[in-house]
């Protein structure tokens, strides 16, 4: 006979509701990994999105993504003329921020050569870019529809979105737009007319906007992609780093701090739903004195007593588990951040909550052990 | 006080058992040398005012609390002779003895049958059997038809006739009761001691019943007085009553 089915069965008012309660808990803490997992996955998206061989960057820096790499425009042909380079393409990235209507709506703008690595690597609608002005392909998180205008930059230039990307974000979680390299250039370096007429009054020189953050590279399988980076590296305002090398800086540096805040986070939510499981462990424990008394007195052995505790403890922390993940997996498309469940991930997490569901136990647990039988005589 | 010798054994015997509790000036002396025997088919009462050592006594019987001297014998089994001689007394317990409380004490989560199977599930009983079992007991204590009723569902008497047939479960020859009737009016009280006097005779048990109901007084077979842990004397005024083989004349205190 389960007794901690039947305790169950009989208070089952009690424990779907404490199992929902608890199950809003861990669904924070998946939500909290899956958080963690879609921000590296969408950094890691945008860096494999051109899934270049080498990325060439300005001397001494770890950019385009960890810092900032500024190199002039001609050098991708300088980087085309290397032994074993294939394909080069120009890249830029910025952040923008603009309105639609009254919403303001934030973008992280990649510039890139038409027909050259580095633009968007598949459209779920829409066509690829085919004019060099004002068209753009957007992310669909953004919520923008196809043909729709998006004003941006210092000159109210009006983007027409020709096509859409999809799952397309950067760590931070801002939707990524493509427009063609002299758009970026434009967005990124032209200043504003009256500074511009500002600038050319007090005799200034011309802003140089023939730059860009990256050349991106696709090597050719017959050479090492180290010796390209070795011949790019001879230039002295040259680095180079291989994907390899570019992945890793994007989740070793750039969303470390928010891997870390995560897991402080998820490390607080698992001691807070502990410390929950325990106390309403040992409520349910102090409920059933007398019946734990009655039960021992009438010759159950402890192990019969710790298995209705611990059944219990189990019970609701693996419902309230199973309760979260469904929770989370049916409305996470609604979260504002891409929540990516790992199953990996979700197994570790369960095994975290079986090892505190029976640590939480143990405080009934000692409890239940040390009830005497003699308690059950006498009112 | 040892009752007198006879031809069938004593299920419980006790002899010259002492308990205390705590040292030097807080020391409380719970029994002195107690000496009793109940045969099969007694019904038996422990009387006395609070702290008076009765329930100490029925613990001490029921193997729950050991004593810090003496000898107890259970259904010709020597369980404590100075200390206890067997370490499984949670299966001593679930063979020998069967417990019956003051307020009934069914598990809330389970219903009348599965308060009843439980016992036996403890001992090792497969579920069918147990149940079979179960069903049965209610059916001879007259409670069959609320077989499937929770214990919020049923009345004082029922409930008390639903822990009798649990403490019968194990067919145990010794029966422990923490003041049966208290929970209970006269008229059902009479009906649980009616019960308890079929169960000694038809089982062939002993019952020892701690109690303060004076109501029931006349429907004890022997009515032990204890006072400042003595076993002071046998008050019972039904010595005429049948116990099969044995009557209240029987018995010296």
């Amino acid at each position: 006979m389960n007794l901690a089915y039947r305790d169950t069965k009989h208070n089952l008012l009690r424990f779907i509701l404490t199992c929902f309660g608890l199950s809003l808990l861990l669904g924070i803490v998946i939500t909290m990994t899956g958080i963690y997992r879609g921000a590296l996955d969408d950094a890691l998206r945008l860096v494999r999105a051109t899934s270049p061989d080498l990325w060439v960057v300005e001397a001494g820096t770890n950019g385009p993504f960890a810092e900032s790499s500024r190199i002039a425009g001609d050098t991708r042909e300088m980087v085309a003329r290397i032994y074993g380079v294939e394909r080069a393409g120009s890249v830029t990235y910025q952040s923008a921020q603009t309105k639609i209507g009254n919403l303001p709506l934030r973008l992280f703008i990649v510039g890139f050569e038409l027909d050259r690595p580095g633009g968007p690597r598949r459209l779920v609608a829409g066509r690829e870019i085919m004019r060099n002005h004002y068209e753009m392909i957007a992310d669909r998180s953004a919520g923008l529809a196809l043909g729709e205008e998006v004003p941006l930059g210092t000159r109210g230039h009006k983007f027409t979105v020709v096509g859409l990307t999809q799952n397309e974000l950067t760590s931070a979680g801002d939707p990524v737009a493509y427009v063609t390299l002299l758009d970026a250039q434009a967005l990124q370096f032209e200043l504003a007319p009256p500074i511009t007429r500002r600038e050319a009054s007090r005799g200034g020189a011309s802003v140089n906007s023939d730059l860009v953050n990256a050349v991106v590279a696709k090597i050719s399988p017959y050479v090492s992609v180290n010796d390209v980076a070795a011949a790019v590296s001879r230039w002295k305002h040259l680095s180079a780093l291989s994907q390899e090398q570019q992945e890793t800086l994007v989740t070793r540096f750039v969303i470390e701090k928010q891997r870390k805040q995560i897991a402080l986070f998820t490390v607080l939510l698992v001691i807070v739903s502990a410390v929950i499981i325990a106390l309403i462990v040992y409520t349910l424990t102090m409920d059933k004195l007398r019946s734990i008394a009655t039960l021992k007195l009438i010759g159950a052995s402890d192990r019969t007593i710790i298995g209705l505790i611990v059944q219990q403890a189990l019970s609701m922390g693996v419902c309230g588990f199973l309760i979260g993940l469904a929770l989370v997996a049916t409305f996470r498309g609604y979260f504002p951040r891409r929540v990516i469940l790992v199953p990996d991930d979700i197994a570790i997490l369960f095994a975290i909550v079986v090892v505190v569901c029976l640590a939480a136990s143990s405080l009934g647990v000692r409890i239940a052990v040390k009830v005497d039988p003699a308690t059950a005589l006498g009112g | 006080m040892i009752t007198k010798a006879n031809e069938q054994a004593p299920l419980v015997r006790i002899e010259n058992v002492s308990k205390h509790f705590g040292t030097g000036d807080t020391r409380v002396d719970a029994l002195r040398n107690v000496s009793l025997e109940i045969y099969p088919r007694q019904v038996v009462a422990l009387l006395g005012p609070s702290g008076s050592g009765k329930t100490t006594l029925l613990n001490c019987i029921g193997c729950i609390l050991e004593p810090n001297s003496g000898r107890i014998t259970l259904d010709g089994e020597l369980v404590y002779d100075g200390r206890w001689l067997r370490s499984d007394l949670r299966r001593l317990r679930l063979e020998k003895i069967g417990f019956i409380f003051q307020f009934h004490n069914l598990l809330p989560f389970l219903d009348s049958t599965d308060n009843v199977a439980v016992a036996l599930d403890l001992a090792g009983v497969n579920a069918k059997t147990a149940r079979a079992r179960a069903v049965e007991l209610l059916d001879y204590l007259e409670v069959g038809h609320r077989k499937h009723a929770m214990p919020s569902k049923l009345s004082g008497g029922e409930a008390q006739r639903v822990a009798i047939a649990r403490a019968l479960a194990n067919r145990p020859r010794i029966i422990l009761a923490d003041e049966p009737t208290a929970a209970l009016d006269s008229h059902r009280s009479g009906i649980v001691m009616d019960l308890l006097r079929k169960v000694a005779i038809d089982q062939d048990a002993a019952i020892i019943a701690v109690t303060h109901d004076d109501k029931i007084f006349d429907r004890f077979d022997h009515i032990f007085q204890l006072r400042d842990g003595r076993l002071e004397r046998d008050v019972s005024t039904n010595s005429d009553r049948s116990l099969g083989s044995k009557t209240f004349s029987d018995i010296t205190v």
